[in-house]
């Protein structure tokens, strides 16, 4: 009777694309939208997640987020430097300072002030020149996105001509030359990206009392980092986090107190409601098409059990074949925009959520018909 | 041809083989409740033998569609005794009655009610997959079956690249081809035109009828009252006469049958 039961989904062609239409339509955008909000939320923390070197970061006790910088003074390096169990500590700047472009524009970047002497918390991989540069005279290094669109020289027909090596940016009214370009992961805000060294970020900077953004500290080796975490903290009075703890932070930030959850968990249920709305809806009509069958069926002697078997292969079979579709256009699209400003990450663990909506989905469409089919009086075979 | 009153102290009297087949004694049906109740049947009394041919006649709404789909156990009746082959479906279980109802009975409908995606031989082999047969089996049995109806050419055709005859022939396949011993069927007939209808008689007669099996058949259609071995008629939620002279038309049957007592 499987077999029976998919020739009769399949069979009606209408009806069969019209539930495979809805479900694919659903995992798409549940799928596609969730991607883009997990691809959203990692670039909360990418800045944290590019650092790798460091294992706690020392900051201000109010900081909220990555960009939620509140300086600290300078001594705190010294006292951090001072607790048992750091192997080393480093300054970081982060910042947002103007860029004047060539063509007179102001543009905000996010720079970022390296420890002069290690140059730690640098770019995790270099696609022009070599960190050390930064060393040079007015030494910048811009990240390949940023110097590609935003920073890029237009020119008076409109094209953009990516900055390179050896071009000055003004930052701040300060001279800068471009000794290298890098790759960063994207950040939430997407600016464009610029390392130069903490003694020249802090020259670049305006002048202000504290300039000390982040102390990152390497524990050492055996020492527990949530304990030197604590020990940091009592000793000088600042939050010390973990790099996932800070990662923690940041995306707990985004997702408290901006309007992006919402605004992706209403596009989902959004696509899951009106998924299941179309499935739903054909795939009932689909049975009450087929009541009479199903009427003759149990009357030929075909018990709940066989009918309901039938209804779920057909309810697995489309569920499927929706969700693959779904899942696979969903994929298609983040390759696509691979190259582009969007955000797009899918790890396994939404591919399974995708799964369970889709399956959620077809249960529900699919209980309403087995109610009617198991309600259903086998002696409307005979009404004409 | 003599007529005959029906012998419910000896049903066996008049079969030269199988006995009864259905026996149904004070059955009877209302539907609804309240101001939309109707009464369709009224105290049935009815014998179908094994080996015959019984046509259920008599005006429209006077219960025969009820009365079929009470001895094929597909509706339930309100009071009296009902057995198909010594046994009653409202003694069994739900699960039993489908189950014993898939063995026993096939069904003729009026619409054919053939699986339109399903090709004629899959529609066929539908009874014996329901009764648990393997697919290869039931598909090759049910090849048989329509080549035993005289469709054997067309055993991969869909029902809509069949006539309307031929698609009752495929419907009177898969009636038969788990070898019932009950055939019920509802207006086989109104659906085709007078030399189909005929023509598909002839061979649900030729081909389904056998000693230990019975075929119940309502129908409207005089022209095929010839087919009948017994015809009952019926008005009003009742079984007046059963006669086995079948010129007699419903309007003259007062005349021809002894109503029965
Ligand atoms: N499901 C139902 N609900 C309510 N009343 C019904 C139902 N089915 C049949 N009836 C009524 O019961 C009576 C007998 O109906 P039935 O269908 O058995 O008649 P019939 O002899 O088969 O008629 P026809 O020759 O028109 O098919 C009719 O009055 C009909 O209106
Ligand atoms: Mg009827």
């Amino acid at each position: 009777m499987n077999l029976v039961a998919l020739k009769m989904l399949v069979g009606d062609r209408a009806k069969y694309f019209g539930i495979i239409m809805g479900l694919t339509f659903a995992s798409l955008l549940i799928t596609q939208q969730a991607a883009i909000f997990v691809g959203l939320m990692t670039r909360t923390f990418g800045a944290i997640t590019d650092l790798g070197l460091p294992d706690v970061w020392v900051m201000d006790p109010k900081v909220q987020f990555i960009d939620d910088v509140k300086p600290l003074q300078d001594t705190q390096l010294l006292r951090v430097r001072g607790i048992s169990g750091v192997q080393w500590a480093v300054p970081l700047y982060k910042g947002l300072l103007k860029a004047r472009l060539s063509n007179g524009n102001f543009q905000t970047c996010n720079v970022l002030g390296l420890d002069d002497a290690t140059l730690i918390g640098g770019p995790p991989t270099m696609v022009q020149g070599s960190l050390a540069d930064l060393r040079k005279s007015d030494a910048v290094i811009v990240d390949d996105i940023g110097a590609a669109d935003k920073l890029a020289h237009v020119r008076a027909d409109g094209t953009r001509d990516p900055i390179r090596i050896g071009d000055t940016l003004e930052l701040n009214d300060h001279r800068a030359v471009v000794v290298g370009v890098c790759h960063v992961s994207r950040t939430f805000q997407s600016q464009p990206v610029v390392f130069t060294t903490y003694s020249r970020a802090t020259l670049f900077a305006p002048r202000e009392r504290k300039l000390l953004s982040f102390v990152l500290v390497k524990a050492r080796p055996g020492v527990n980092k949530a304990e030197l975490c604590a020990r940091i903290a009592r000793g000088t009075g600042l939050a010390a986090y973990t790099s996932d703890q800070f990662k923690d932070l940041t995306y707990g930030y985004f997702m408290k107190y901006t309007g992006i959850p919402i605004n992706f968990g209403i596009a989902i249920a959004l696509g899951f409601i009106v998924g299941t709305a179309i499935a739903g809806q054909t795939f009932y009509n689909f049975t009450l098409d087929n009541l009479r069958h199903f009427g003759a069926l149990k009357a030929m002697g075909a018990g709940n059990g066989t009918l309901l078997r039938m209804i779920l292969i057909q309810a697995v079979v489309v569920g499927s074949i929706g969700y693959g579709l779904g899942v696979g256009l969903a994929s298609a699209f983040g390759f696509a925009t691979r190259n582009t400003e969007l955000s797009f990450l899918m790890p396994w663990q939404l591919l399974l959520i995708s799964a369970a909506a889709v399956t959620l989905i077809c249960v529900l469409s699919s209980l309403i018909s087995m109610r009617k089919v198991i309600t259903l009086e086998p002696a409307i075979v005979f009404k004409g | 041809m003599t007529s005959t009153t029906i012998e419910y102290q000896n049903p066996t009297a008049h079969t030269s083989a199988g006995g009864v087949a259905v026996g149904c004694r004070g059955v009877t049906k209302t539907y609804g409740s309240g101001d939309a109740e109707v009464t369709a049947l009224r105290g049935i009394d009815l014998d179908v033998r094994a080996g015959e041919l019984m046509m259920l006649v008599g005006p429209s709404g006077c219960g025969k569609t009820t009365l079929i789909s009470v001895i094929a156990g597909i509706l339930d009746r309100d009071a009296g005794e009902c057995a198909v082959f010594g046994r009653d479906f409202s003694r069994m279980s739900q699960r039993e009655k489908t189950r014993y109802r898939g063995e026993t009975i096939g069904f003729v409908f009026q619409a054919f009610n053939l699986l339109p995606t399903l090709t004629a031989a899959e529609n066929v082999a539908i009874p014996l997959l329901i009764n648990g047969a393997a697919r290869g089996g039931a598909v090759g049995k049910a090849r048989d079956m329509l080549a035993r109806v005289g469709l054997g050419d067309r055993a991969h055709s869909l029902p809509s690249q069949l006539s309307g005859g031929q698609q009752q022939r495929v419907a009177i396949a898969r009636a038969l081809v788990h070898d019932p011993r009950l055939i019920v069927c509802d207006e086989p007939t109104s659906a085709l035109d007078h030399e189909t209808g005929h023509k598909v008689m002839e061979m649900l007669k030729s081909v389904a009828l056998k000693h230990d099996r019975a075929l119940i058949i309502v129908t409207h259609d005089a022209r095929i009252f010839e087919f009948a071995d017994r015809i009952a008629r019926m008005d009003d939620g009742r079984v007046l006469s059963v006669s086995d002279d079948h010129r007699a038309t419903p309007a003259a049957s007062t005349d021809e049958s002894e109503t029965k007592s």
